[in-house]
């Protein structure tokens, strides 16, 4: 019953094939049965999962209808959760119980989800493997000696592995997209913005985005609808009014222009995984759609850019864990987060403001540019969402800027606030998967998750979608 | 450039060791130096992004909202005093 996508497992709720608390107990117990092997959740909710799901069960009997009624999520753990231990996956962190509810916390309640537990991830979302967690790494569920990626590696593997229906991640850049692609799951990016980030433990204030990891396309397009929408406790947040995601409008393939960078198929991708994303790419082709190629700003200037916006951003959202309010000292952090806060404030120290942070906020100027003269010509763009397969443990050690360099194909994109989403598009012979990225303008989630879902039923009979990860 | 590590981790309020400064040196002088390669952009009149999607002055109607109970408020603090926060000294006696 725990592998079960979101729509299935509302459907079989909404039918009584089975109760929520039943759907609960069974993705509580293939925890308890294998996350010793993955390290996917830092806090299981067992009780208050169950409590939920008896509450919902009541509510499923009155017939009410809630989108997430009954249907067992499981978060990353730098959303605030009231009552909650939230870490960050930081010692820092390790005793820490919110006050509160994030909104992306408080929207899943109101919508009648069910909370089965916090998310492993890199310390503070500082890392693309979920290595640098001080609750020890996550592995990946399709291959226990290799990374999930991360930040969000936990909400990623514990997806891929149905510990969950569905989970929430956030991507500062790449932290949802980069997982989701070594889990052979969907990971969707919204536009900054568009999801509120208030009682995220905060890492780059002008780049984070709260979003959904999910089995399939519609599915996050279900959970997009319920978390989007303005937030008076995120100045951030726009004000459009929230689409009917869930109900995938439908872009004719006829129409539609895909761009393509020979750019992102950056020198030393694995050849696996360029020949995976050329191919799909031929597949929306043969369904009408126009491929055209495009320039784009090189995206190895994205890495200098995301490392000095990204590290100089936390170094202020980290000066406030002084160990007064909440948390212990300062001497708690490991090395990632220093070397981030330090560097941060190397670049934010006086007389080198207009040298780093102001330069790099002017090429994120040309890299709005150039995407939005790109989205002129063609209507999304595709790319490989990682140049690599998943990495082997221990591959972040010694590399200072591993998770810089390891997102090198989505930083352009978070750095000018599109959205995005990873596909998984097939499988490495040595049973590794495979993503693809398809980006879009800012507040073009529904295109962008249309053509998504329409690749999804194109290839819905492929040999490679029977492979279930063997834990 | 070239960074100095024991004056950033003071500016940081960081405590490191001996040891880690050397590791930190090395590993943070690599980052500087890497990201040196944005100088090959021009950038000139070219204005700086900080909003990507365009808010500009968004304001709330200045009106009060129930917030954390005191309680709440000191619940994850490990020291307090007399229902406030207790903090070191920084300002040294004459």
């Amino acid at each position: 019953m725990n592998r079960l996508n979101l729509k299935q497992a509302k459907e079989g709720l909404k039918k009584k094939s089975f109760s929520s608390v039943e759907l609960t107990k069974a993705c509580l117990s293939q925890i308890e049965r294998s996350d010793s092997k993955l390290n996917s959740f830092v806090t299981v909710t067992k009780e208050t999962a169950l409590r939920q799901a008896e509450a919902a069960d009541k509510a499923l009997d009155e017939g009410i209808d809630m989108p997430l009624l009954g249907i067992p999520i499981a978060i990353k753990d730098n959303f605030s959760t009231l009552g909650i231990r939230t870490t960050a996956s930081s010692k820092v962190l390790d005793d820490y119980i919110p006050p509160f509810d994030a909104t992306v916390v408080k929207k899943l309640k109101d919508a009648g989800a069910v909370l089965l537990g916090k998310t492993n991830m890199d310390a503070w979302a500082h890392g693309s493997s979920t290595e640098t967690s001080d609750y020890g790494p996550t592995k990946n569920p399709w291959d226990l000696k290799r990374l999930p990626g991360g930040s969000s590696g936990g909400s990623a593997a514990a997806t891929a592995a149905n510990f969950c229906i569905a989970s929430i991640g956030s991507e500062t850049a790449g932290s949802i997209r980069q997982p989701a692609s070594w889990c052979g799951v969907v990971g969707l990016k919204p536009t900054y913005g568009r999801v509120s980030r208030y009682g995220v433990i905060a890492m780059g204030s002008s780049l984070d985005s709260p979003g959904p990891i999910t089995k399939t396309v519609e599915d996050a397009a279900i959970l997009l609808e319920v978390l989007a929408g303005v937030d008076e406790l995120d100045a951030t947040t726009s004000q459009l009014p929230i689409e009917k995601f869930s109900k995938l409008s439908k872009k004719n393939l006829k129409t539609l222009r895909i761009g393509i960078s020979e750019d992102y198929f950056i020198d030393g991708i694995d050849p696996e995984v360029e020949a995976k994303i050329k191919n799909a790419i031929k597949k929306l082709e043969t369904e009408g759609a126009k491929v055209e190629t495009i320039k784009l700003f090189d995206p190895k200037y994205a890495i200098d850019v995301y490392t000095i916006i990204q590290r100089c951003e936390v170094s202020s959202n980290l000066a406030r864990y002084d160990g007064i309010r909440f948390g212990k000292g300062r001497g708690f952090f490991a090395d990632e987060a220093k070397r981030r806060i330090m560097f941060g404030t190397y670049a934010l120290s006086s007389g080198y403001y207009d040298q780093y942070y102001n330069k790099a906020q002017q090429v994120r100027t040309l890299i709005i540019d150039d995407f939005n003269k790109a989205f002129n010509k063609v209507d999304i763009i595709i790319a490989p969402t990682s140049p690599t397969l998943a990495l082997p443990l221990g591959a972040t050690e010694g590399a200072s800027m591993f998770g810089e360099m390891a997102d090198v194909l989505v930083e352009p994109s978070s750095i000018a606030g599109l959205c995005g989403i990873n596909i998984p598009v097939g499988f490495s012979k040595s049973g590794l998967p495979i993503g693809m990225q398809l980006i879009g303008p800012q507040f073009s989630e529904s295109l962008v998750l249309s053509v998504a879902n329409q690749y999804e039923k194109l290839t819905q009979n492929e040999d490679w979608r029977k492979n279930k990860p063997e834990i | 450039m070239k960074i100095n590590v024991p004056h950033v981790a003071k500016l940081a309020n960081l405590p490191i060791s001996d040891k880690e400064r050397i590791t930190f040196q090395k590993q943070l002088q690599e980052t500087v130096d890497y990201v040196e390669e944005l100088n090959r952009v021009n950038t000139k009149n070219v204005e700086p992004t900080s909003q990507v999607t365009g808010l500009e002055n968004i304001v709330r109607d200045d009106v009060t909202k129930p917030s954390l109970n005191q309680k709440q408020a000191l619940s994850n603090s490990y020291s307090t005093h007399n229902g406030f926060f207790k903090v070191n000294a920084i300002l040294e006696n004459e």
